[in-house]
């Protein structure tokens, strides 16, 4: 069937405007990120606004203490992320009507759903006051990604090769992307944790890396956001790799045959898994499980970029020749 | 001790162990160091670091010349790198070390454990701790209830919680100890059993399979049958198959189409077959079928898979006596976008036709070249511009001399042995452009005709016996996974006693009820869970 051109136009300027929004939502949020004295100020004021109004005294109009600058431009920020997470989804829906096809034929694909599920995820997740400033340390590696995607990964809109042209397609692929996407959340939680471990709350350094580590939330948060986001993560790469598996039996004659991107996927699950054992392990369970968490995810990013681009195998339908 | 004159008395050497007891417990220490979690770990880590060699450096299993290649790229590394088996990884004697070790670390890990949840089944709830204000998630109020009803009405609300209810030791006091989230301990064992379960049945299918590859022209001819690993072009066995026993199966392969877009990217390969198997073989029936990628044939507990595809050009000698000699065989595709392919094709001179073997022997023929299934003529080099067989063209070298079967030296399906030619008992007579049809004669006298092009299919027929159980316990795995980490384990206590009015005088008509919970697992954001609860369980008695 021929390629809507239009259509697939259509999806690209999404794309493009998707970008431009995040960019917008991030300048935003840096620039509540940079209030942070205000931050401080407000929280005195929400503690004696909170306070109970005696209902006793008739006539009077309580008006609510004006919220701050800062809280504002994040809220501000939040609206503009949902737009830009619609018009994110819009491209892949699009490109997936301008091909007749499942839209995740090859790595441009594979990446705006992956970035798209990591925005999905993070505003889910991410949605509570107390997260906002994490936002601007998962919109950095989005944007990275969506960058890349958008030109070195750009692959025009075409039909995909004989192999990939089965129901298992959708399936297999939307669930590793997912997957992906929320590893890159739990990935940026586990980093920011470390983070915060060296400059702990209350007890911050007063150089910049202090500034900045005072308007993260609390060590401990980080920590259980990566793992409450890995516990998602890790059955869904899990049942997408099975799911692949299942593929790769009706495709290639084998379940399992050590293609390196099955190999690199068998060792981003077992870093997952041990980062899992870790954090039931006395001595392990802080820092070293979150080292283990970013080593997953860079095993992640590894077999993305450097299996698909540099080295050859069955899993090659980059469509960057 | 006063004599001086004695000895010190040595002070007496601590009791040592007999050796079988020494070696217990050297064993013992050993077992637990090995299923500890610690090592588990580790373990896990090494897996993960000893796979990554099989992603980067080019593997055996995938691809043999690559291997081949680096190795010759790097004469003194790579035999080394050989030796240590980095071409084989997932086979290597470490790699097997490392698995192998974790596995039994698993096992022993998990069977204490399963015995422990059997045991946890059977027993209730712990008693309730001395001071619930310790518990991380803790409530207390005081109500208007007896201390009975209070903790009856709790029993009421907590619902699929496994309960007790114990007498406290005060006078009057009542103490609920529930528990909830059996399921999880119970989803990480199966979880971890079917990872066990999962690697004895690829293990079986690797023992007990094979693989084989075939290729077939598909020109509905005689096709083959599954009756020694000598019908294959390549065959692959588990370790415990000698190659008899094959599941019966025959396949001839009537055509193959390939559909490709107008830039020459691939569409879809079809190939139609017809196939035997089971009671059909005794009645010789055939049924057809479609191969296609991504769909395979499934019969008989075995899989047919479409693999691949090529041309095998045709050719006919006349040879100066009037006898024609036809054959058709498969050349290699060389380049994957346009199909040119490259060959060639021996034909033997008719029997009587020479008087003696050696004359015959001295008398062969072979057309070594290029196909092209489009043809496009660089003056006159031949190349493909296009993968299917629209204007087919063929750019050869034709020999006469001994084409060296008869040596025992073994050489390449597609190429000369260069070494004949070298030494002059295969001498090139004819370098010539031929479109089906075209012919040329030699100049010893026999007439060589292009006849044209067939496809030819790769197919490969799979034999795994427990490929279901491997399905199946990945399945159960996935499951147990989920379970193990969507349910919380959690526990809940309450205290009820009668309330202390005044100077020490008890209220009985007031009861102070604690309520402590505690959630087991590794589990953020469970306090949602306990304030619903504790809504439920004391404030719907507040109202009252």
């Amino acid at each position: 069937m021929p390629i809507d051109e239009t259509v697939a136009r259509y999806s690209d300027f999404a794309f493009m405007s998707a970008m431009a929004i995040y960019a917008l939502a991030l300048v935003l949020l840096l620039v509540q990120y940079a209030s942070a004295r205000a931050n401080k100020v407000a929280e005195r004021e929400l503690v004696t606004a909170g306070a109970p109004v005696d209902p006793s005294l008739p006539g009077r109009i309580e008006t609510p203490a004006a919220k701050p600058t800062s809280e504002r431009l994040g809220n501000m920020a939040f609206a503009v992320l949902l737009v830009g997470a619609l018009l994110h989804v819009g491209s892949i829906v699009l490109r997936g009507f301008a091909t007749h096809r499942f839209p995740l034929g090859n790595m441009y694909e594979f990446t705006t759903m992956a970035t798209a599920a990591a925005v999905v995820i993070g505003l889910y997740f991410l949605r509570d006051q107390r997260y906002r400033s994490m936002w601007v340390f998962l919109l950095v590696p989005v944007l990275i990604l969506m960058f890349l995607a958008g030109t070195v990964l750009y692959a025009d809109a075409a039909p995909v090769v004989p192999a990939l042209r089965s129901f298992w397609l959708p399936i297999h692929v939307t669930i590793v992307s997912i997957g992906s996407g929320v590893f890159l959340v739990s990935g940026v939680a586990s980093l920011l944790y470390l983070y915060r471990m060296r400059q702990p709350a209350g007890a911050e350094s007063n150089s910049i890396f202090g500034t900045i580590a005072r308007r993260l939330p609390d060590a401990r948060t980080l920590d259980q956001l990566a793992y409450k986001t890995t516990i998602i993560g890790f059955p869904l790469f899990g049942a997408g790799v099975i799911l692949g598996a299942i593929w790769a039996e009706a495709a290639w004659g084998r379940f399992w045959g050590w293609d390196p991107k099955e190999t690199c996927s068998f060792i981003a699950w077992v870093l997952y898994a041990a980062y899992l054992h870790a954090r039931a392990t006395s001595g392990w369970r802080d820092t070293k499980a979150a080292w283990i968490n970013i080593a997953g995810f860079v095993a992640m990013l590894f077999n993305l970029f450097i299996i698909n681009m540099v080295i050859s195998g069955l899993h090659s339908y980059a469509g960057l020749n | 001790m006063t004599d001086t004159l004695t000895p010190p008395t040595t002070p007496n050497p601590p009791v040592r162990q007999s050796l079988p007891g020494r070696a217990w417990a050297l064993v013992r220490n050993t077992w637990r160091g090995l299923t500890s979690m610690r090592t588990a770990l580790v373990l896990l880590f090494l897996l993960a670091l000893a796979a990554i060699p099989g992603a980067l450096l080019p593997q055996r299993s995938l691809n043999t010349q690559k291997v081949e290649q680096y190795i010759a790229d790097r004469p003194t590394l790579g035999p080394w790198m050989d030796r240590f088996e980095l071409f084989d990884v997932f086979g290597s004697f470490w790699f097997t070390a490392i698995y192998v070790l974790l596995f039994i670390s698993l096992v022993g890990c998990i069977l204490p454990r399963c015995w422990d949840h059997y045991r946890a089944l059977r027993t209730p709830p712990v008693p309730t701790p001395r001071n619930l204000g310790r518990l991380p998630h803790h409530f207390s109020e005081t109500v208007d209830r007896d201390a009975d009803a209070v903790v009856e009405q709790a029993r009421g609300q907590l619902r699929g919680w496994r309960t007790e209810v114990r007498p406290g030791k005060r006078d009057g006091e009542v103490t609920l100890s529930a528990e909830k989230g059996y399921l999880r301990e119970f989803g990480n064992l199966v979880f971890h059993l079917s990872l066990v379960g999962l690697l004895a049945s690829i293990a079986l299918g690797k023992l007990f399979g094979y693989e084989g590859n075939v290729i077939v022209i598909a020109d509905n001819g005689a096709g083959f049958c599954t009756t020694s690993p000598a019908v294959f072009d390549s065959f692959r066995a588990g370790n415990v198959n000698d190659g008899t026993g094959m599941t019966p199966l025959c396949v001839r392969v009537k055509d193959f189409k390939a559909d490709y877009l107008p830039t020459g990217q691939a569409e879809m390969f079809t190939s139609n077959v017809e196939y035997q198997a089971g009671e059909d073989l005794s009645t010789d029936t055939w049924r057809s079928t479609e191969l296609r990628v991504n769909h395979p044939l499934r019969v008989a507990g075995d899989r047919v898979y479409l693999q691949g595809h090529g041309f095998a050009p045709t050719f006919t000698v006349t040879f100066p006596n009037g006898q024609t000699r036809t054959e058709t065989i498969q050349w290699r595709p060389d380049d994957a976008r346009t199909f040119l392919s490259s060959g060639v094709l021996r034909i033997d001179p008719p029997g009587g036709m020479y008087a003696t073997d050696e004359e015959r022997r001295q008398n062969q023929i072979a057309i070594e070249g290029l196909f092209a299934p489009t043809a496009l003529f660089h003056g006159s080099l031949l190349t493909s511009s296009f993968p299917t067989m629209d204007d087919p063209a063929v750019a050869v070298d034709i020999y006469r001399g001994n084409t060296g079967l008869d040596t025992g030296r073994s050489q390449s399906l597609f190429s000369l042995d260069p070494e004949m030619i070298k030494q002059g008992r295969l001498t090139k007579e004819a370098r010539v452009n031929l479109r089906p049809g075209e012919s040329t004669t030699l100049p010893s006298g026999a007439k060589v005709t292009f006849d044209g092009a067939k496809e030819f299919v790769n197919l490969q027929v799979s034999h795994d016996p427990a490929q279901q159980w491997v399905l199946v316990s990945a399945l159960t795995m996935m499951a147990g996974l989920l379970v193990s980490l969507l349910v919380k384990r959690r526990r809940i206590w309450i205290r009820a006693y009668p309330a202390e009015s005044g100077a020490g005088t008890v209220d009985q008509r007031r009861t102070v009820v604690e309520m402590g919970g505690l959630a087991r697992s590794d589990q953020a954001g469970w306090g949602g869970e306990f304030d619903r609860l504790r809504a439920r369980v004391l404030d719907a008695e507040t109202e009252n």
